[in-house]
C-alpha cells in the first residue's frame, strides 16, 4: 500500500488493522512536505515535533487498548484561521503573524478529541478574503496541476496540500466560496456544511453570517469521515444549530435510489468556460446513467448573489476587524517613529499656519490606530473594511445593507421553492479552471466575480460541495457543484459518493 | 456614479486607515467600481420583504449565569504588543 | 419654583450593572474591584475567533425591570453592534440595541411628600441591555503619557434606561434618580452602587426661555462624570444658571450655526462647575448593525405577564397600602418605604401587634432609625424583635409609662435584648393605681395653694411644677394623666 495514495478512510483501516502506525503515517507526510511544500507553499507552520508527539500518543493508547477517536492517527491540516491553544495563528495576516491564541477553536478541540495529528496550518488569503490565496502577508501558494496556476482561495494552502498528497485531510473555512472553489481549482473534493452545522467558536471571524468551517479531501467517504468528527452542537456558539450529527461514515456509502437533480439555467451564463461547461453536462449524465432525474430549476435572483455578498460580507468584515486595532493583541506600529513623524506634522502645520489642517490632525491614539491598521493589513482587506464602513455608514445602511439583507431573503426563497421539486442542485463550481497568479489580483471586480457560483449557498446558509469532474485540455481540474439544502449534508455525501463510484476523477494526481 | 475622494478619506478616519495620496486615488477609482456594481439592487423592488440578517430561525439562545475560571492575568496579556505586569498599554487616552 | 424667566428641562440617562454572577456575553466573574486583567477571557478580551453567548439571567432581569417601569416589551428583540474605536472596547463594537429595543415606552412616577412639585410621571424612552466598556487609567508616574487598560469590568451587563426630557427642575431629577434607585433595589437587579459604578448618571439638559418672541430653547448640553445624586442636582443647577448667562450673553438657540449643538460637559466636583469635553475625533457614526454573532429574542405577551406577577410588592404601591392600612402620612409611608423591604415589614409587624400604626410609624422613623444609624446595623439584625417593642407600645398607649420612660425602656431593651416588661420591672416602672395618683395630687395642691389659683385663673402652665414634685415623689407617675388629675380636681374646688 502506498500512504500518499490512499485515502484517509482507507488509512484508518489499515492503522485499525496495525498495519501502519499513526507515527509512520505523520512521518511520511512530514516528509511529502518537506519533499513538495517549497513548490508549492500549501503550509504556513508545520509543528512535526508536535505532530510526532500527538501520533506517538495515539500509537501508544493503541497499543494499550485505548478505546481511539474517530480520527486516530489521521494527520490533519488546518486552515490558519482556527485557533490554536499555544500554536500561532495568523490568518495570513501581518497584523497577527506572532498571535499565540490561549484557545483553542472547537474544531480544533473537536479534532483532538478524534485524535487526529495536526500536522500543520495552511496558507489562505488574508483573513480569508480572496480567491487565490495571493493576498497571504506570508507567501503564494502554487497550484499542483501547474505551478504557475492559483489553488484558489482562501482556503488555497487546504486545498493544495491535499491534492499534493502532503495531508489526506484538511480543514478549509468557507465565506464566499472558499473551500469550494479551491477545491475545484485543485480537483479535490470539498464541503461547505450549513450554517450553523460546525461551530465557529475559534475560527477567526472574517463575515460572521456567512462563515462556515467544512472539510477537504480526495472522496466523498474522506469528506463524512472529518465531517461526523467536526460537526455538532456546540454551546459556545449561539449560532450553532442544536441537532443531531448524523453517522456520515456510515451513510455516505448508500447510493440515492429516485435522486432528483435540479439544473438552474442561471449557473450556465455567460463566462463559463466551454471546458468546464462541457464536464459539468457530462457529468449530468453520469447521474441520469445512474437513475437520477433531471430538471431545470429557477434561481432568479442568483445573478444579484455577488452584489448581495459584497455588501454584507464588508460590512461585517469591517466591524469584525475593528479588534484589530494595536491594543490588545497583534501587530502595534512603531510608536517612538509614528510619535515623532506627528510631531513633525505638527510642526510644519504650525509653521504654515494651517489652522483647519492643524485641528483635524490625529491625535496619538487615533493615528496609533490607523497607522497599526494600515501596517498590519494588506490592500485586499482594507478595500473590504473600507467598503463596509463606508455602506454602513449614517445615509448609507438603509440602501446597502438593508437591501442586500432583503435580497438574502430572496436569494434563500429561491431555493426554497426549487428544493420543492429537486433533491439537490448541479452545476459548475466555478465559471473557469484556475486563473494563472498574478492575473486578476490587480483588479478586485473581477476577482468578486469569481465566487459567482459559490456565494449564493452562504448567503442561503445551504449545504454545498464541490467534486472532481474532469480535466481541461490544459490539463486542469474542474469541479462540479452539488447544492443542498440546510442540514441535508447526507444527500451530498451519498450523491458525491455515487459519483466517485462511477469516474475516477477524483483519482487524478498532478503529475 | 461613485463615490468622492473625499468620501474616501472621511471612510479612513472612520475606519482608523490611513492612505497615501496615491493610495486614496486608486481606492476612490476601486470602491467606486464596486459600489457601482452593487447599486444593481437598486433594480428590485424589495418594498415588502424582510431583512434577513441571520439565515437561521433560532431564537432565545442562553447560557446559565454560573462563572467559570477567567483565564491568568499573563495569559491574557501575552499577546499585547505593550504591557506592563497588570495592564495593556496605550498612547494616552484623552478627553475622558 | 424658580423666579428666573425660563424653564428647565431635563432628561436622564441611567446605565445600571445588573447584579448577575458572571458576564453578559461570558462567563468571567462580575465581582468587583479585583486585581486588573484578572476576570478575562478570550470573549470579552475580543480575541480573535471569540463569540458571546447571551447570559440568561442577565435578560431576565432586564425584562424584570422593564415591566416594573411600565414598558411596552415587544415580542421581538435583537441585539447590534455600536463601532467606535476606543482601548477599553478591545472588540472594537459594544453589544447593544439600537431599533429593535427590549422595551419602549413607560415610565416611573415621582412626587415629593413635601409638595416641592405636583406627583407627575416621568416618560421613559427605553430600556435596553448593552455590554459594559473596560476601564482606562491615565498614568501620570515617571512622566509617560500611557493610558493603562483593565478589562475586568469589560463584558459587565449593563441596562441602560432612557427617559424622556420630562424633569422641570433639578430637584425632580434628583427625586428621580432617587425612585429609581429605590424600585431596582426593590427589584433586586442591581446594587445600584454609585462608587462602584453599578449605577451612572448622564443629564440632558436645557433650558426653554421666555422671550417677547415667544420660548425660545437653548442649545443641550449632557453633563457626565456625576458621581452621586447630589451631584446631579447641583450639576443640573449649575447648568441651568450657566446656559441662562449664556444665552443672555449670546442669543444662540438650539439647532442654530454655529454653536447651536448638543454639546458635552463634565461635572467637576471640587469646583462644583461643568466644563466641556472635547469633542469625539469625528462625528459619531456608530454604524449600527444587527450582530450577526446573536439571536434574536422573543418573548410572548403571556411570559410578560408572568414577569409582571411575580415582582412583588413596588414601592408606590407599598405606600398607598401602608398609608390606607395604618393610616399614616404620605411624608411617613415615603420615609418608611425608602428604607427598604425589610424595615417595611418590620414596621407592619410592629403596627399590628401593637395597635397603633401613627405610634409605629413614629417609633420606626425616630427611635429605631437612629439607632441603627448609631449602630451601624441594619434591621435584619435588630436586637429588638417587632413582637416585643410592641409590648412597650402597647404599655405606652395604656398609659402605664410615658414616652420619656418609654425611651429609657427601648434603650435598655437594645443594649440588652430583655423584653419590654422585665425592663420595666428592673427600673420599677409600673402603673400607678388611680386612687393613689389622686391622693398624691389632692395632697400636692393642698400645700401649693398659689399654683390653684393660677390655676384657676387659667393659667394651665402652673400645673408643670407641681408634675415636677409629683415625679419626685412617684417616678411612675404619668405626666399627662397627672396633669388632667389636677385640673379636674381644682375645677371641682
Amino acid at each position: 500500500m502506498s500512504v500518499l495514495e490512499s485515502t484517509a478512510t482507507e488509512l484508518l483501516a489499515e492503522l485499525t488493522a496495525g498495519n501502519v502506525s499513526a507515527t509512520e503515517l505523520a512521518q511520511t507526510y512530514l516528509a511529502q512536505i518537506e519533499k513538495s511544500d517549497g513548490a508549492i507553499g500549501a503550509f504556513l507552520n508545520v509543528d512535526a515535533e508536535r505532530a510526532l508527539a500527538q501520533a506517538k500518543g495515539v500509537d501508544q493508547r493503541r497499543q494499550a487498548g485505548e478505546k481511539l477517536g474517530l480520527l486516530a492517527g489521521l494527520p490533519v491540516a488546518v486552515k490558519d484561521v482556527l485557533c490554536t491553544k499555544g500554536w500561532t495563528t495568523t490568518c495570513g495576516s501581518r497584523m497577527l503573524e506572532h498571535f499565540v491564541p490561549p484557545y483553542d477553536a472547537t474544531v480544533i478541540s473537536k479534532l483532538r478529541a478524534a485524535d487526529a495529528v495536526l500536522i500543520g496550518k495552511t496558507n489562505m488569503d488574508e483573513f480569508a478574503m480572496g480567491g487565490s490565496t495571493e493576498n497571504s502577508a506570508f507567501k503564494r501558494t502554487h497550484n499542483p496541476w501547474g505551478l504557475d496556476r492559483t489553488p484558489g482561495g482562501s482556503s488555497g494552502g487546504a486545498a493544495a496540500c491535499v491534492a499534493s498528497s502532503m495531508a489526506p485531510l484538511s480543514i478549509g473555512t468557507d465565506t464566499g466560496g472558499s473551500i469550494r472553489q479551491p477545491a475545484a481549482f485543485c480537483g479535490v473534493t470539498g464541503m461547505k456544511p450549513t450554517y450553523g452545522r460546525v461551530s465557529r467558536y475559534g475560527l477567526v471571524a472574517f463575515a460572521s453570517s456567512l462563515d462556515q468551517a467544512g472539510p477537504l479531501a480526495r472522496t466523498a467517504e474522506d469528506i463524512a469521515l472529518l465531517l461526523e468528527a467536526i460537526a455538532g452542537h456546540d454551546p459556545l456558539d449561539s449560532t450553532s444549530a442544536n441537532v443531531p450529527t448524523p453517522v456520515y461514515t456510515s451513510s455516505v456509502r448508500q447510493p440515492l435510489e429516485g435522486l432528483r437533480l435540479g439544473f438552474a439555467r442561471e449557473h450556465f451564463g455567460a463566462g463559463l468556460d466551454h471546458e468546464v461547461d462541457a464536464a459539468v453536462h457530462d457529468a449530468i449524465k453520469v447521474y441520469e446513467s445512474q437513475g437520477a432525474s433531471v430538471r431545470e430549476v429557477s434561481l432568479p435572483h442568483s445573478k444579484y448573489a455577488i452584489a448581495t455578498y459584497y455588501i454584507i460580507a464588508p460590512c461585517e468584515a469591517s466591524s469584525n476587524l475593528a479588534r484589530y486595532d494595536g491594543v490588545h493583541f497583534g501587530y502595534r506600529t512603531d510608536e517612538k517613529a509614528m510619535l515623532a513623524e506627528l510631531a513633525e506634522e505638527r510642526k510644519s502645520l504650525e509653521r504654515a499656519g494651517d489652522r483647519v489642517k492643524l485641528e483635524a490632525l490625529d491625535s496619538p491614539l487615533v493615528r496609533m490606530y490607523r497607522q497599526t491598521r494600515s501596517q498590519g493589513f494588506g490592500a485586499e482587506v482594507k478595500r473590504r473594511v473600507m467598503l463596509g464602513s463606508y455602506a454602513l455608514s449614517a445615509g448609507y445602511y438603509d440602501a446597502y445593507y438593508v437591501k442586500a439583507l432583503k435580497v438574502r431573503r430572496l436569494i434563500r426563497e429561491d431555493y426554497d421553492k426549487a428544493f420543492e421539486d429537486v433533491d439537490l442542485i448541479v452545476g459548475p463550481t466555478t465559471a473557469t479552471p484556475a486563473f494563472k497568479l498574478g492575473e486578476i489580483n490587480e483588479d478586485p471586480l473581477a476577482m468578486y466575480l469569481q465566487d459567482l457560483y459559490t456565494v449564493s449557498a452562504n448567503l442561503a446558509g445551504i449545504a454545498a460541495i464541490s467534486i472532481p469532474c474532469g480535466i481541461t485540455t490544459a490539463g486542469l481540474p474542474v469541479g462540479l457543484q452539488l447544492q443542498a439544502p440546510p442540514f441535508e449534508e447526507e444527500k451530498l455525501l451519498r450523491a458525491a459518493h455515487m459519483f466517485q463510484q462511477a469516474t475516477d476523477w477524483h483519482t487524478k494526481r498532478p503529475a | 456614479m461613485g463615490l468622492s475622494r473625499d468620501e474616501v478619506a472621511k471612510v479612513s478616519l472612520l475606519a482608523r486607515l490611513r492612505f497615501t495620496e496615491e493610495e486614496l486615488d486608486t481606492l476612490t477609482t476601486q470602491l467606486g467600481q464596486v459600489v457601482e456594481y452593487v447599486r444593481q439592487l437598486e433594480e428590485l423592488d424589495t418594498e415588502s420583504v424582510n431583512p434577513m440578517a441571520h439565515v437561521e430561525e433560532i431564537h432565545n439562545v442562553f447560557v446559565e449565569d454560573i462563572p467559570q475560571p477567567s483565564l491568568d492575568r499573563e495569559e491574557a496579556l501575552a499577546n499585547a504588543p505593550k504591557r506592563d505586569d497588570e495592564c495593556y498599554r496605550v498612547p494616552a487616552v484623552l478627553g475622558d | 419654583m424658580n423666579d428666573k424667566p425660563y424653564e428647565i428641562i431635563i432628561g436622564l440617562e441611567v446605565h445600571v450593572q445588573l447584579q448577575t454572577r458572571s458576564k453578559l456575553f461570558c462567563r468571567c466573574s462580575t465581582t468587583f474591584g479585583q486585581a486588573p486583567n484578572t476576570q478575562t477571557c478570550p470573549v470579552c478580551i475580543g480575541m480573535p475567533g471569540a463569540l458571546p453567548v447571551m447570559n440568561r439571567r442577565a435578560y431576565e432581569l432586564a425584562l424584570r425591570t422593564a415591566v416594573a417601569l411600565n414598558l411596552d416589551i415587544p415580542e421581538f428583540t435583537k441585539w447590534d453592534r455600536k463601532n467606535y474605536f476606543y482601548p477599553d472596547l478591545p472588540k472594537g463594537y459594544q453589544i447593544s440595541q439600537f431599533d429593535l429595543p427590549m422595551s419602549r415606552n413607560g415610565w416611573l412616577a415621582i412626587s415629593d411628600p413635601k409638595g416641592a412639585f405636583q406627583p407627575k410621571r416621568i416618560r421613559i424612552t427605553r430600556a435596553h441591555l448593552e455590554d459594559d466598556a473596560g476601564k482606562s487609567m491615565h498614568d501620570e508616574a515617571a512622566g509617560k503619557s500611557d493610558s493603562r487598560i483593565d478589562l475586568n469590568r469589560t463584558g459587565t451587563p449593563l441596562l441602560e434606561i432612557v427617559s424622556e426630557p420630562d424633569m422641570r427642575s433639578p430637584q425632580e431629577a434628583k427625586t428621580y434618580l432617587t425612585e429609581l434607585r429605590l424600585l431596582l433595589t426593590y427589584l433586586g437587579v442591581s446594587d445600584c452602587n454609585m462608587q462602584e459604578g453599578s449605577l451612572r448618571v448622564d443629564g440632558n439638559i436645557n433650558l426653554h426661555i421666555d422671550t417677547p418672541e415667544g420660548k425660545v430653547a437653548t442649545p443641550i448640553a449632557e453633563v457626565k462624570n456625576m458621581n452621586s445624586f447630589r451631584a446631579v442636582e447641583r450639576a443640573m443647577a449649575y447648568e441651568a444658571e450657566r446656559q441662562y448667562e449664556v444665552w443672555c450673553e449670546n442669543k444662540i438657540k438650539l439647532g442654530d450655526k454655529p454653536g447651536g449643538h448638543k454639546t458635552t460637559r463634565g461635572w467637576d466636583d471640587n469646583q462644583q462647575r461643568t466644563v466641556k469635553q472635547r469633542e469625539k475625533e469625528e462625528s459619531s457614526d456608530y454604524r449600527y448593525f444587527p450582530d450577526p454573532d446573536l439571536l434574536p429574542v422573543i418573548v410572548t405577551p403571556e411570559e410578560v405577564e408572568q414577569v409582571r406577577a411575580n415582582l412583588g410588592e413596588l414601592p408606590a404601591a407599598m405606600r398607598t397600602r401602608l398609608e390606607t392600612t395604618y393610616g399614616i402620612d404620605p411624608y411617613d409611608s415615603d420615609v418608611l418605604v425608602n428604607q427598604g423591604r425589610e424595615l417595611v415589614a418590620y414596621y407592619e409587624e410592629l403596627a399590628t401587634a401593637s395597635g397603633d400604626g401613627r405610634r409605629a410609624s413614629n417609633w420606626v422613623q425616630q427611635d429605631i432609625l437612629r439607632t441603627l444609624n448609631e449602630n451601624q446595623q441594619s434591621i435584619s439584625n435588630f436586637a429588638v424583635s417587632a413582637a416585643s417593642l410592641a409590648e412597650l407600645l402597647k404599655a405606652v398607649q395604656a398609659g402605664e409609662l410615658d414616652n420619656t420612660r418609654a425611651k429609657d425602656v427601648f434603650d435598655q431593651m437594645v443594649r440588652s435584648g430583655e423584653s419590654a416588661a422585665d425592663v420595666m420591672s428592673s427600673l420599677g416602672i409600673e402603673k400607678v393605681d388611680a386612687s393613689a395618683a389622686e391622693s398624691l395630687c389632692r395632697e400636692l395642691l393642698e400645700a401649693n395653694p398659689k399654683i390653684v389659683e393660677d390655676l384657676k385663673a387659667g393659667k394651665t402652665k402652673a400645673v408643670g411644677s407641681l408634675i415636677g414634685q409629683a415625679k419626685q415623689r412617684n417616678p411612675n407617675v404619668n405626666p399627662s394623666q397627672f396633669k388632667d388629675m389636677c385640673l379636674k380636681i381644682v375645677e371641682s374646688m
